[in-house]
């Protein structure tokens, strides 16, 4: 509504705060509804703050696994009370390991990823003067802060954090007498995601009305470049999957304090019977993963949008099989919501259930290997401008790759009996999804930063030294670790000294630490980077990656509603990059591509539609 | 250690933000000093590109020649020779696939970096190479999932044919107990509300239930080789999962519900001990552990090979050391040790005394 309305005042060509409204220090930079300041809001909070302590919470327990029971000055410093003598207490062990997760997974890679680019997208690519509820939106972000605030809070609280694993199954997180975590510290985590699972609602409801009617004129859907596509339809399996989840969490708040026996039955603790009756945690693992599941798609979707995106500008070269792409999407995000019992083969479950989902999950392996192909195929006989947006999307397939491969051996029941639970699993879901994420969004942060910091870009070398040391490290880190899986050493484990077949993989853990904490130092060199610009980065030209969309065609200086004119008319796809006419000419002499807004010229095919 | 590893990671960051300022440095000195990359930028990245395949290619050969050898050893079930044989397959598929999308991707980001002047091709799509691509994961898929569902339905498929001893598996914070049906091979009827720690009633039998009378609780599992075992497995308090991964067997053991699994076991403890694989594996780890000792000066004992349940589930503060020791042995022996245990009757009956 108030898009329409600055439609109409903009048309004055004011300068960027000429309307009805003064913009303040606080409407322009806090409570902002400008969909470019809250992607901004998104991207601090979210992936710079919160993976800040994700990442680092991670090196913590990694180096707890590397060098078993050994004290450390950083346990000392970092961890107080819950590292007598600097040795790291194995509740807290189970903490970081929980609290990494669900940072990791909910605040960085969810809300964090598509928080930032489906706020700066979505308007700018389908052009629309802001998202179709400004105000919905800013709510949404502030619901965000505030669940931040209150998982970073959960970390202080006396007898810490949630701890029964980033999936909190019950009984373990019911239960304050099973462990310490599962006192005040799951109290504040399921607060703090009730409030994020109606942050997320609310954006995602934001994103799919701003798709559907604020595209502008001659934007068809066949036409949308397929970042818009694949944040639509990520927020559509948001809103179908985040309200099961909201529930689950209702009725575990439920259990643990009102008494209600939805997820627990027959228990003996601490040398006494529990009231408890009749309920199932197996009914909670089926509502966690009937989120939990399409959640990791809510993760890569994103990303996979920004990677096909970027390399089809940076290829210049049309994305291959546009069309196959958006229907592989449409598969994925389909099948994302029947495969989640494949997180539960050996759950208890009736095994004819674990056929059932064997056989949807691996499903999903065929449009993830049309992806695949089609983005390798975008590369061939292309005109590679080597940016670091393309080196981190030539990256995320390969990490996809790598990582999803294995995915064929974990959602096969069978196999997934030996490989259940342990660091087999942790090292598929990191490649494939953890690491494919965070360089679809590295890609996207290098590739738009120009449209985030009026026209200011980040320094390439620095991107550069960035990407390979991450790109070696995260192979580093995950590839061994299939090994120590199928090793059979279970994830979650303290340390792995109480079992003498484990004894000769230490080697192979200080090995992966190592890693983690070089790839984890090369991340700085991302935030100082991108600190950097923004106060220092070089201006570039209006468009400085020649692409094709609209985002480019607005001004570099931020202004309220986009374009200072008439919104611009959309008149062919995103991806005509080096498209020739029957001479065999580029269709505009000596400029490879041909930005949205301009009409078939005479005689123009238009092709792909 | 510690001490090490700090010094290691400030001079990481040290040599980091001293990296940092010098590229930052030499990127303004260029003259050409767009953000945008160039020719330059494209033929270095391009070679990374390849050389990046080739360190792909090397720590998979580096990951199998180091630690290929620590992989589980050969199943020691029945049904894990079947499971085995289809990883095996599985593997070998996704190895062949990797080697090719990678060499692709990597050669093709090698080969086409771009150039000042050089053309991409407009290719936009081709229904036909799209079919391909489509229809070889297909069929591909249709083998591995049709293998994978037959064999979970026979390893999943338990029942009572070939006289299975029955035995379960009873999961706490932070240990295991194993019960036996006894001479009856039936177990007595439990639940957590009967337990009663001040009889030595710990796995809560119903103590009027006949059945229970001759079972046989024990905390190390002695399972005869070659006879079928049909598991029933029960948790008292939280989630725990029963794994045994020399048998490709897991399960998880749930409050308020009996779940069930099956194997056969088909070497004994001593005859996998005499496994070229495992006598290697035993050398290999008694090297590091007297290492280890001679480094820290702990006494630490050589370890001997032996079966074992671990707990597979994320379970509270013990859970990385929720064991239990598991004895294969061959029928007599089985039966010779069965015979020394106390029965559950017999000692209700001494603690009631």
């Amino acid at each position: 509504m108030s898009a329409t309305a600055h439609a109409h005042v903009d048309d004055h060509a004011h300068d960027d705060h000429g309307h009805h409204h003064k913009e303040t220090f606080v409407t322009k930079y806090i409570f902002s509804q400008d969909h470019k300041m809250i992607a901004k809001q998104y991207f601090i909070t979210g992936i710079l703050i919160m993976g800040f302590i994700g990442i680092a919470m991670s090196l913590l327990f990694r180096m707890q696994l590397a060098w078993p029971g050994e004290s450390s000055i950083f346990f000392e410093a970092l961890l107080g009370k819950w590292a007598p003598e600097g040795v790291m207490d194995a509740d807290v062990y189970l903490a970081l390991v929980t609290m990494h997760g669900t940072i990791m997974v909910f605040f960085v890679l969810t809300a964090g990823l598509s928080g930032t680019f489906s706020n700066l997208l979505i308007p700018l690519q389908i052009g629309a003067r802001d998202m179709a509820s400004g105000f919905l939106n800013m709510i949404s972000y502030w619901m965000f802060f505030v669940s931040c605030v209150i998982m970073v809070i959960s970390l202080f609280v006396e007898a810490g954090p949630a701890a029964a694993g980033w999936t909190i199954y019950p009984p373990l997180s019911a239960l304050p007498m099973a462990q310490p975590g599962s006192g005040l510290g799951m109290t504040l985590w399921l607060v703090s995601m009730a409030i994020f699972i109606a942050s997320s609602l609310l954006g995602s409801l934001n994103y799919i009305v701003t798709v559907l009617n604020l595209r502008t004129k001659g934007m068809t859907m066949t036409r949308l470049p397929l970042t818009i596509w694949a944040f639509f339809v990520t927020a559509v399996i948001g809103v179908i999957s985040f309200p099961v989840l909201l529930s689950a969490a209702l009725l575990l708040i439920m259990d643990r304090s009102f008494g209600t026996s939805f997820f627990l039955s027959d228990i003996f603790i601490q040398g006494e019977v529990l009231h408890y009756q009749g309920g199932s945690p197996v009914l909670f693992e089926h509502l966690f993963w009937f989120l939990g599941h399409p959640e990791v798609y809510i993760v890569i979707l994103p990303a996979m949008g920004i990677v096909s995106e970027v390399m089809a500008v940076n290829a210049r070269k049309p994305i291959f099989g546009y069309r196959a792409m958006i229907a592989s999407i449409l598969a994925i995000a389909f099948l994302s919501t029947i495969v989640w019992g494949h997180h539960m083969f050996i759950s208890g479950m009736n095994p004819f259930l674990g056929s059932v989902f064997t056989f949807t999950t691996l499903l999903i392996a065929i449009p993830s290997a049309v992806k695949a192909f089609n983005w390798i195929t975008t590369l061939w006989k292309g005109n590679l401008q080597l940016n670091p947006g393309m080196l981190f999307s030539i990256g995320m397939v390969s990490t996809f790759i790598t990582g999803g491969l294995t995915g064929i051996i974990l959602g096969d029941s069978t196999l997934d009996i030996n490989v259940h639970d342990t660091y087999f699993v942790v090292a598929h879901f990191h490649l494939v999804m953890g690491i494919s994420a965070l360089y679809g969004m590295f890609a996207g942060v290098y590739h738009w930063f120009p449209k985030m910091f009026q026209g200011r870009m980040m320094n390439k070398n620095l991107g550069y030294a960035h990407f390979w040391i991450t790109a070696i490290g995260s192979y580093g880190v995950f590839f061994p670790m299939h090994f120590v899986g199928m090793a059979g050493v279970p994830r979650r484990y303290y340390q792995n000294t109480a079992f003498p077949m484990f004894d000769e993989l230490t080697d192979v853990q200080v090995l992966m630490t190592v890693f983690a904490i070089i790839t984890a130092m090369a991340q700085l060199f991302f935030v100082f980077n991108f600190v950097r610009s923004i106060f220092y980065g070089k201006r570039g030209p209006q468009n400085p990656w020649k692409a094709t969309t609209l985002e480019w065609t607005t001004p570099t200086e931020h202004i309220h509603g986009n374009w200072p004119g008439a919104i611009p008319e959309v008149h062919r796809w995103a991806y005509d990059y080096s498209k020739v006419d029957e001479n065999d000419e580029y269709i505009i002499a000596g400029q490879d591509y041909v930005p949205q807004t301009l009409p078939l010229f005479d005689g123009e095919e238009e092709l792909q539609h | 250690m510690t001490t090490l590893l700090t010094l290691a990671v400030l001079v990481l960051v040290a040599i980091a933000i001293w990296q940092m300022t010098k590229i930052f440095e030499l990127s303004q000195l260029r003259t050409d000093n767009s953000e945008v990359a160039n020719d330059k930028d494209n033929k270095n990245n391009g070679y990374l590109m390849f050389a990046f395949l080739i360190f792909i290619y090397g720590i998979t050969i580096f990951s199998f020649a180091k630690y290929g050898k620590m992989l589980l050893p050969e199943a020691a079930s029945e049904h894990g020779s079947d499971y085995d044989t289809l990883m095996l397959i599985s593997m070998v598929i996704i190895f062949i696939v990797q080697i090719i999308t990678q060499a692709l991707l990597h050669y093709f980001a090698f080969k086409y970096r771009g150039e000042k002047g050089k053309r991409a091709l407009f290719y936009a799509d081709n229904n036909r190479l799209e079919f391909i691509w489509t229809i070889i994961p297909v069929i591909v898929l249709a083998g591995l999932i049709l293998y994978g569902l037959y064999t979970w339905t026979n390893i999943t498929d338990i029942n009572d044919e070939d006289d299975p001893l029955i035995v379960e598996l009873y999961a706490q914070q932070f240990n295991w107990t194993a019960r036996y049906g006894g001479a009856d091979n039936t177990l007595g009827s439990a639940n957590v509300r009967m337990i009663d720690i001040d009889k030595a009633n710990v796995l809560g039998l119903d103590e009027s239930d006949s059945y229970a009378d001759d079972d046989v609780i024990v905390k190390e599992l002695h399972l005869p080789v070659g006879r079928k075992i049909n598991f029933k497995m029960r948790s008292q308090d939280v989630l725990h999962s029963a794994y045994m991964p020399h048998f490709r067997a897991q399960m998880n053991c749930v409050p308020g519900m009996i779940t069930e699994f099956s194997f056969t076991p088909i070497y004994t403890t001593e005859e996998m001990r005499q496994k070229p694989e495992i006598v290697d594996k035993v050398e290999r780890t008694n090297k590091v552990r007297a290492e280890k000792a001679a480094e820290t000066g702990e006494v630490v004992d050589p370890w001997e090979f032996d079966y074992l349940l671990l707990c597979n589930k994320i379970c509270g503060k013990s859970h990385y050391n929720m064991q239990m020791k598991i004895i294969v042995e061959t029928e007599e022996e089985y039966n010779e040790w069965m015979a020394s245990q106390q029965t559950f009757k017999s000692t209700m009956t001494a603690s009631a005394q």
